[in-house]
């Protein structure tokens, strides 16, 4: 099936060429980082996890909304996601494989990844994040491929598919939890150490996740002759509305328990991101924006009128997108370190590099999601 | 090709298993690896503490913090953003906050405090290290791997008392000229590091570099098991604090204000 990749129009060519040049010029910077060290970057002693562990931690969701396709349509027997399922499998499949290159390119040495698997720590939330991310990994390809396959062949897919299916329902759950568990069992770090950290990644997941999918959706429909259908962008967009009500919720809890309880460790990161704490104030602009995109976004979706006008639709989606990017990819890691242990505050930007470096990643992750969406939509225009 | 293909994978899978047979092969040829006898003047504790007068310190000397950066080759980077640091001055309301207060006793409120590893008696980053490059001795010293770390950092978004420093970049041109030890190692690019508590010191039947080195007496290292030591003396008669209990990382290093 993977030879369907290669036949494209100009346009298409012309897009993986981008890709490709993206990806070269990360690599070069990559090359640069490898020889001088991390010093490259704009981390440092107090903000030791930067851009690359926030991407990582970000995409972990949007891998994990696949879920969102595969319950109501394997679970609920719902007929009009079975036209979408395989997109969100395949967008799972980029985003995991850019989650595990993320963590490559922040280890300080790279070289000795594999002492991740030649000393299996039980004890460590990260070896966990390895198992479970690279089993979703496995998992998505085989089902999806699988799936797609029988597809083409006018076949029901074979037998033992489908356990793998009911399987990485949890396993979706799962790798964003272990993700929150990375943050949420530290001492010393007010924002992270919070108990509905997991629930907060899952409930902005399952709004940033489907939000991209309604997206892509829609470029599917505009730039081939598969149309995924009205009915599941619709369902879809049912989804993210919930989601982003659950997620500003959730936020909102945080800003409770910090400001009514007055503890000040509590208050410090959640004033640093919102508000600016003693003079220092680099996120505040971005916070408030993601603020302001969510609340915007939620007025377009809560509207029936707005929702059901897909022109307006892509923009919430879009909306939403950003917003929960900009709280989870961004602030969340960041501020976590700020103040640090001594109530110091250090402020941190990305370098270009390490900006360049994180472009590339996405870009391999787009590369890969433009390759899979190729295969699969060829299959679909045969089959249709 | 079908056959060959076949062939294929059944070379590969062999190759596999000889791959994961190996270390079970390891494991039984370690049965006769050699045995190092430690040095019979090595000094032994059941749980090292150090314990920090900090009435005695004073404002002006850095001495236990040069001893100990020439005793462990520590960079001067130059560049607060990427330092390394084993023991370094904290004034009070950075080492203590919380606990610091607008009427603390004015000597008290500019004296510099200094800090460094707690080597916890539940240390967080040991429990977060996936490859465990960092691990508690069982004389409670907590150690570092510089060959098994893999630099992810997780150690350092665990630690409560910033303690650890990253090798941001290689730091062996850095080393102050003249001031290189031969005796202990330097350390490469891309791995954390930290106090030791001397331990290759300890080994030798020698005090810390620090303790050593201080001569007003504020510095005193000791077994806490031990309750003839020094350090159970110190405790059991002056009061004393630690770096957020609250925590539960038990830490042992103990501040006389």
């Amino acid at each position: 099936m993977l030879e369907k990749a290669f036949y494209g129009s100009r346009s298409y060519y012309a897009w993986i060429l981008f890709l490709l040049i993206v990806i070269g010029a990360g690599a070069g910077c990559y090359a640069y980082q490898l020889v001088d060290g991390l010093r490259i970057t704009g981390m440092g002693r107090d903000i030791s996890w930067g851009l690359y562990i926030a991407q990582l931690t970000f995409l972990v969701g949007v891998a994990a909304s696949a879920v969102m396709v595969v319950i109501p349509y394997y679970l609920h027997n719902y007929k009009a996601f079975g036209k979408i399922t395989v997109l969100g499998e395949f967008l799972a499949v980029s985003a995991v494989t850019m989650c595990g290159l993320f963590v490559i390119v922040d280890l300080g040495t790279p070289a000795r990844a594999f002492n991740l698997i030649l000393y299996p720590t039980p004890n460590s939330i990260l070896f966990w994040d390895m198992i479970v991310l690279n089993m979703y990994l496995v998992l998505n390809i085989v089902i999806a491929w699988n799936v797609l396959s029988a597809e083409r062949k006018s076949t029901p897919p074979p037998g033992w598919v489908k356990p793998l299916i009911y399987l990485s329902i949890p396993w979706a759950v799962s790798i964003h939890t272990v993700t929150a568990f990375l943050y949420a069992g530290l001492p010393g770090r007010h924002l992270w150490l919070t108990a509905i950290l997991a629930v907060r990644f899952l409930g902005s997941a399952f709004a940033a996740g489907p939000s991209l999918l309604i997206l892509l959706c829609l470029l599917v429909r505009k730039v081939s002759k598969f149309d995924p259908g009205r009915e599941a962008i619709q369902s879809l967009a049912k989804i993210v509305t919930y989601a982003l009500i659950a997620s500003i919720f959730f936020v909102g809890l945080e800003f409770f328990t910090a400001y009514y309880s007055q503890v000040p460790g509590h208050i410090h990161s959640l004033e640093y991101l919102y508000f600016g704490l003693e003079g220092h104030a680099k996120l505040v602009p971005w916070m408030r924006i993601s603020a302001l995109l969510a609340i915007v976004a939620l007025v377009f979706l809560v509207n029936p009128a707005t929702r059901r006008n897909e022109k307006t639709l892509a923009v919430a989606a879009a909306l939403t997108f950003i917003s929960l990017w900009i709280e989870k990819g961004l602030g969340l890691v960041l501020a976590g370190f700020i103040p640090n242990p001594f109530e110091h505050i250090t402020e941190y930007s990305p370098t270009a590099p390490e900006l360049m470096i994180t472009f590339a990643i996405y870009a391999i992750g787009l590369l890969i999601l433009t390759v899979l969406y190729k295969v699969a939509i060829s299959v679909k225009e045969e089959a249709a | 090709m079908m056959k060959s293909r076949r062939s294929f994978l059944k070379i590969s899978g062999a190759c596999l298993l000889g791959l994961g047979v190996k270390p079970v092969l390891n494991a039984f040829a370690q049965a006769e690896r050699m045995e190092i006898a430690p040095n019979p003047n090595a000094l032994r504790a059941g749980r090292w503490a150090l314990v920090v007068d900090i009435t005695k310190c004073r404002d002006d000397c850095t001495d236990c913090i040069n001893a100990c950066n020439r005793a462990h080759n520590i960079p001067d980077l130059g560049r607060t953003k990427e330092e390394v640091k084993w023991i370094w001055n904290e004034s009070y309301e950075h080492a203590f906050p919380g606990v610091e207060h607008e009427f603390v006793e004015e000597r008290v409120k500019h004296q510099p405090f200094m800090v460094l590893c707690n080597h916890c008696d539940n240390p967080p980053c040991v429990r977060v290290c996936p490859v465990q490059a960092t691990w508690k001795r069982e004389d409670g010293i907590v150690m570092m791997d510089f060959h098994r770390c893999i630099g992810c950092r997780c150690c350092m978004a665990a630690c409560p008392y910033g303690s650890r420093s990253f090798n941001w970049t290689d730091p062996r041109p850095y080393i102050p000229e003249g001031r290189m030890n031969p005796d202990f190692p330097t350390r490469t690019k891309g791995v954390v590091e930290k106090c030791n508590f001397c331990v290759e010191r300890l080994a030798k039947g020698l005090q810390p570099a620090c303790v050593e080195s201080c001569s007003s007496g504020v510095l005193t290292f000791g077994d806490l098991d031990d309750p003839n030591s020094e350090v159970r003396k110190v405790l059991g008669e002056r009061y004393s604090i630690q770096r957020k209990p609250e925590l539960g990382t038990r830490p042992r290093v103990y501040y006389i204000l």
